[in-house]
This record gives structure tokens, sequence and C-alpha cells, in this order.
């Protein structure tokens, strides 16, 4: 076939349309977060004593961290998925997340005395925090993978761990509402590993699943 | 003059997205002649044979235009899908070159073996259903229209439509997947049996 031949083709196409990748991001994030909630509630469900909790620089705190990382993922997520689009901006922000934490366990180590650091750090949620993270996040990768092969990501396995990320963040969102171990050198430590198993995860399914 | 190329192709993906059928034909027209110049710059030693490259980054542009925001220039989005499809062709010439040690008398006996027959995208044509295949070739090679190849076949037009589309995504879909690569192996080990 002469590549004059393929373009009679393609323009004989030309009216099919599809849907903007931009909505499809919105889409997926939007299914994303209610299964990420459903798998929440019927998982664990928020702690007893929220309503005292809320009232606690600490709880609310890891909020701001997960958040923080869902956005800036979400904004990397997208450019990376546009062929042709800068990504360097979006990726400086995705420093945010961990500059907040490392704030945040500066202003802990001068708060607390050092005796209490290794309680802390340990927490008593720690299996509980590895095993609920990764599973309230593997749906929400699912459906972010999905999306980025409706996209065109040039660098597919940088694009899977950002999927791996934002699934994180967002996971983790919903998980600090149920997890006792406020402490900044907790969440440093823990949520830290558990994203990453997702990011490996994102990673590596975009690895076999991402191609166009 | 890249300044002029981006203005006019990006005026053309606009008309094209709005439904206009020959402003997308004048947008893949001239993308292709930039992509050929660009993949022919690049591919220094031989082993990929460039037009293939082009024909991939067109179709791939075609089954991928829902990823171009009207905001985004059109050159660098363009440019970054062919750096993609030539980087993804030089991955699967590595892995077949291992095959073709074994071949090597054969090809000797072949000179004539990469004619326009011999195009990556006439092996993906193959692999379709019968119905979208028919349809495919219809409208490119034979140059037949929508309605032509709607009255040729006896279908109506949306089902040409459906089945062009489908075919076309599939062509893509079979670009982009590692097996190509083997597939393309065997049917050419197969080809030199026969003969």
């Amino acid at each position: 076939m002469r590549t004059d031949d393929l373009i009679k083709a393609l323009d004989a196409d030309a009216r099919s349309t599809a849907m903007p990748l931009g909505s499809a991001w919105w889409i997926g994030a939007g299914v994303a977060t209610v299964i990420a909630a459903v798998v929440f509630w019927l998982a664990i469900g928020p702690r007893t004593d929220i309503a005292t909790a809320m009232q606690t620089m600490r709880f609310l705190a890891k909020f701001v961290f997960t958040t923080a990382l869902a956005v800036s993922a979400f904004a990397l997520i997208r450019a990376l998925s546009t062929p042709g689009a800068s990504t360097s901006r979006a990726a400086a922000r995705m420093i945010a997340a961990p500059l907040l934490v490392a704030v945040a366990v500066v202003l802990e180590l001068f708060a607390v005395p050092s005796t209490e650091w290794g309680t802390r750090l340990i927490g008593s949620n720690l299996v509980i925090c590895l095993t609920f993270i990764p599973l309230i996040g593997i749906g929400p990768l699912a459906v972010f993978l999905a999306v980025l092969r409706y996209g065109a990501p040039t660098r597919p396995v940088l694009a899977g761990t950002v999927a791996g990320l934002l699934a994180g963040g967002l996971a983790a969102t919903f998980y600090a509402a149920h997890c006792f171990d406020d402490s900044p050198l907790f969440v440093a430590t823990w949520y830290t590993i558990a994203i990453a198993i997702l990011a490996a995860l994102g990673a590596l399914g975009a690895r076999l699943f991402v191609r166009w | 003059m890249t300044g002029n190329d981006e203005a006019e192709l990006s005026r053309l993906m606009r008309a094209a997205i709005a439904g206009d059928e020959k402003a997308y034909a004048d947008f893949l027209r001239r993308t292709a002649a930039l992509v050929r110049g660009f993949i022919r710059r690049k591919i220094v030693q031989g082993g990929v044979d460039p037009e293939d490259v082009v024909q991939e980054t067109l179709l791939a542009i075609h089954v991928k235009r829902h990823t171009w925001r009207q905001d985004l220039a059109v050159l660098p989005w363009v440019y970054a899908i062919a750096r993609f499809k030539l980087i993804d062709a030089f991955r699967r010439r590595g892995r077949r070159i291992e095959i073709e040690i074994d071949e090597i008398a054969e090809t000797f006996a072949e000179p004539e073996a990469d004619t326009v027959s011999e195009r990556d995208i006439n092996r993906a044509l193959d692999g379709l259903p019968p119905a979208q295949r028919s349809v495919v070739s219809s409208v490119s090679v034979e140059g037949c229209s929508v309605s032509e190849t709607a009255a040729k076949f006896g279908i109506s037009e949306t089902a040409v439509r459906v089945s062009l589309h489908r075919g076309l995504a599939a062509i893509a879909k079979r670009f982009g997947a590692k097996q190509f690569g083997r597939a393309k192996q065997f049917k050419r080990a197969k080809q030199f049996k026969r003969e």
C-alpha cells in the first residue's frame, strides 16, 4: 500500500470522532475516586474518633500531603499522555508533596522528644497501611492505565509510574481518614513505601499494557 | 519554513476536526512530507524502511488525534509521535536481526525483496478479518469512495464507515503490538518456503 493510498483511507475515516483526551482524564479521575471510596468504605471505613481527630494539625496535615501528591501527579500524567506537550513545569511541581512531608518531619522532630521518635515512626498500623493503600489504589490504577492507553504516552513506563503515584495519592487520601498514626514520621515512612508499591505496579502495568 | 508549517498545519487540523475532509487530506499529505524528511534524516543505517515508519506515524496520528489539544502547537505533537514510532521500529528491528542471520542466503537470492508489496502495512492489512480488509483496500488501494465501496459490496455506507474505522484501528494496534515483529518474521519465513 502506498502512503497516498493510506491517506485516502484515513481521510475517508475523518468523520469518526473520539472523546478528547482531556475529558477522558476527568472521567477517569471521577471513576477512580468512586472505586477508591467504595473499597475504602467496604474494607476499613473512617476511624471512629474522626470528629476529634479533625481538630488536630497532624491528622489534617496528612490530607494536605496526599492531595498535593494526587493533584500534582494528575497534572503530570495529563501532560505525559499528550505527545509533544511540555512536562517540565508539571514535573517540577511533583516536588510539592515530598517537600511538605519533609518540612513536617523536621517540625515533628523538634516537637517530640527523641525518645519517642521510634514509637511514632513504627506506629500501630504499619501492616494495615502497607496492605490497604495498595488495595484501595489498585482499582484506580487500572483506570488510569486504561486512560493512558487511550492517550499516547511517548514514555509509557514513566507515565505508568506517575499513574501509580496518582493512584497512591488518591488511595492514601482515603486511607488517612482511617489511620490512627498521624505522626509525619509514620506518614513519611510507611505511606511512601505503600505508594511506591503502586508506582512500581504502574510502571510494570504500563510496560505490559500501554502500547500504541 | 517551520513557522508557516505550524500555522498552516494547525489551521488544517482545526478545520479537519470541525468536519472538513478536504482539509484533513491536505493535513495528512503535508504531514507525511514533513515526517518523511524527519525520518529519512534520522535513519542513517539500513534495515528500517523510512516509508514504513512514515505510514505507522500517519496511522498513529489518525487514531490518536483526540490527544491533540487545539491550544497546543501541532508540529511538536506530530514529531513526538514520529520519534516514538521510529524508536519502536528500531526496537523491532533489533528483534528481527537474530532471525535474519539464518535467512541470509535467501535474502541474497531475493535482491528485489523490498518492493511496495513488502510494506509492513500490507502484512497488517492481511491480518484483518475479510470484511474489514476488503473495505480498507477498496477505499485505499483501489481508491473508491465510501459510497462506491458501499455499492460494490452491497452494504450501507454506515457499515463501510464502521468496517473502515475498525480496520484502521486494528492495523494501528498491530503496529503497536510487540508481537507484530515476530508475526512478520513468521510470515516471511513461510513465504520463502513456498518459493
